[in-house]
């Protein structure tokens, strides 16, 4: 029945337009990274940056990637659990909702603005308690912690606010607290959308550019301890094209981006196969 | 069983600790150390303000370039991701079907996916192509920009006209079918005025990610100093690079402090645009939910 509609054309064109730019987009990136794969030569999984000497190794930009937005994510899904918690089971209601729309205002911030408060607020706190630059992995952690916080509450709220509705009755006669009910029933019974936020955070925070690039000090170097300087692969390709190395770096970019589209496609396609299996 | 009660007790105040006292410290400080450099100086420095306006003298202390480069870039990303955008929405909510709707709507899901910082390297490769083809004089620019911008936002265009147009009542079309409607009456008289409000905005939002965006201007003509844009192939400021811009190589006290006045400003026009769609969005689930 429904094909025998008279569809507008303008709205046909625009599927098809943005369709069409979608896919220029990824085949332009993956055609890039296999070009820059082959172009770059063999020094490219290497740990030396040196484009004045022909070394175009990512090595410690892909570690520093993986390191930086894992520590994030590890401490922001604490973090969000945390929240969660507060606003669900445990805070009381009027701290309950500040926090909630404390969170939105926080989605809402621009993350350059995040990055601006601190260069001048945190850098500073960390390089007076624990020496060196300030400018460090610790650092950028902190800040994107803070950052992918939010997103993650949001995106675990839904599924839980649904579940707890539904066991509410259940548990209150059962004679469960509040917060009984919210740990003994509702927490485990949304492990699975839990664990579906992590993979939304981590989207988000690899693919973060101003964090890493304004506090993680953009050094080239593996990430050893906390305190050392990083450069993720997002901040690699912003430093390096705006400073102009030009010529044969510009491949070992291209592959840089490469990894971050497959990143993100791949934390994009776990998150929907563990939407799939756990609809509600 | 108690002791995970305490366990996530602590881990309740824990997180709340966290959030509230990062950023409440984080807008406590760019709110005491921009409000009192907020006004007219800010903007504008010595130029006066009129003639600053109208683009007669140029401003050389004062972020009004900058802003009015934000503005031009968030006009000019609306005016390319907004039609395609929310045409595609309408259409996978309503004319798409089976694999074409499932195909279309992953797609979408995987570019709203993709880091901002990529999006500006498919701008930067984009020039490169160009000027090694077609037009050797091509650099980035102010319309470079937001093109990758309109890339950017797209998806979540398409995303919140699809459910706003999803979530009305079924009982809207079923009505305008029995009154006799065709199906383009339905959705021109009917749907479309009704998730008008919701559709405005989801527009709102992406004019607010098109705003705070730093790293794809980065890669695609953004400059520290360029005056008024010029024109649709000029150079440009915009709001966030000079921030960026500020933390990392400012000279003396006077540019810092208009670093805290250009985070403010940015930062109420996010909180603005943010509030503006909240409540757009609201107001359209209030009527066609009922008030929760």
């Amino acid at each position: 029945m429904r094909n025998d509609r008279k569809r507008p054309l303008w709205l046909s064109v625009s599927a098809l337009y943005v369709t069409a730019l979608l896919a220029t987009v990824f085949a332009f990136i993956i055609f890039c990274a296999v070009e820059g794969l082959f172009m770059s030569g063999p020094t490219l999984f290497t740990s030396t940056w040196a484009p004045e000497e022909q070394r175009f190794g990512i090595l410690p930009m892909i570690a520093a990637t993986a390191a930086l937005s894992l520590s994030a994510l590890a401490l922001g899904w604490i973090v969000a659990l945390g929240c969660l918690c507060h606003i669900h089971g445990f805070g009381g209601k009027i701290s309950a909702s500040l926090l909630s729309s404390l969170l939105r205002i926080m989605t809402a911030t621009p993350t350059v603005v995040y990055g601006f408060a601190s260069v001048f607020l945190l850098v500073p706190l960390i390089r007076g308690a624990l020496g060196g630059s300030g400018f460090s992995w610790l650092t950028a952690t902190l800040a994107l912690a803070l950052l992918i916080t939010p997103t993650m509450v949001l995106a675990m709220e839904g599924a839980v606010t649904q579940v707890a509705e539904g066991s509410r009755l259940t548990a209150a006669s059962l004679g469960f607290s509040r917060s009984e009910h919210f740990v003994f029933v509702v927490l485990p019974a949304s492990g699975r959308w839990l664990r579906a936020a992590a993979l939304l955070g981590f989207g988000r925070a690899a693919g973060d550019t101003m964090i890493p690039t304004m506090l993680a000090g953009n050094a080239v170097q593996y990430p050893l301890s906390p305190l050392d300087a990083i450069r993720t692969l997002t901040a690699h390709i912003g430093l390096v094209l705006s400073s102009d190395v030009g010529g044969t770096a510009y491949y070992s970019l291209f592959v840089a981006g490469g990894l971050l589209l497959a990143l993100s496609v791949g934390a994009n396609l776990l998150f929907r196969s563990v939407r799939r299996r756990g609809k509600l | 069983m108690r002791r995970r009660l305490i366990f996530f007790r602590f881990l309740a105040y824990f997180g709340a600790l966290f959030v509230a006292v990062a950023s409440g410290a984080l807008y406590f400080f760019i709110i005491s150390r921009g409000l009192p450099v907020l006004g007219g100086r800010l903007f504008f420095g010595d130029t006066p303000p009129l003639a600053a306006i109208l683009g007669l003298r140029p401003v050389w202390d004062g972020i009004w370039p900058a802003f009015a480069g934000t503005f031009c870039l968030v006009l000019l990303t609306m005016l390319l991701a907004a039609l395609p955008g929310i045409g595609c929405g309408i259409y996978l909510a309503r004319f798409a079907e089976g694999r074409v709707r499932e195909r279309l709507s992953f797609a979408v899901d995987l570019l709203a996916g993709v880091p901002s910082i990529v999006m500006g390297l498919f701008g930067f490769v984009l020039i490169l192509l160009l000027r090694h083809t077609i037009a050797p004089q091509a650099t980035t620019s102010i319309s470079l920009a937001a093109f990758c911008l309109a890339l950017l936002v797209m998806p979540a265009l398409v995303v919140t006209t699809r459910s706003s147009l999803e979530s009305l009542p079924p009982m809207l079309e079923l009505t305008g079918a029995s009154l006799g409607f065709s199906e383009n009456q339905i959705l021109r008289r009917l749907l479309l005025p009704a998730a008008a409000r919701g559709i405005l905005g989801g527009v709102i939002l992406s004019m607010g990610r098109a705003a705070e965006d730093t790293a794809v201007i980065m890669l695609t003509g953004v400059v520290v100093n360029s005056g008024l844009p010029a024109g649709l192939a000029a150079k440009f400021e915009a709001l966030p690079f000079l921030i960026y811009y500020t933390a990392a190589q400012y000279a003396d006290e006077s540019e810092l402090l208009r670093g805290f006045g250009a985070s403010l400003v940015l930062l109420l026009l996010s909180a603005f645009l943010t509030g503006g769609a909240w409540l757009c969005q609201r107001g359209m689930e209030r009527r066609w939910k009922g008030i929760r």
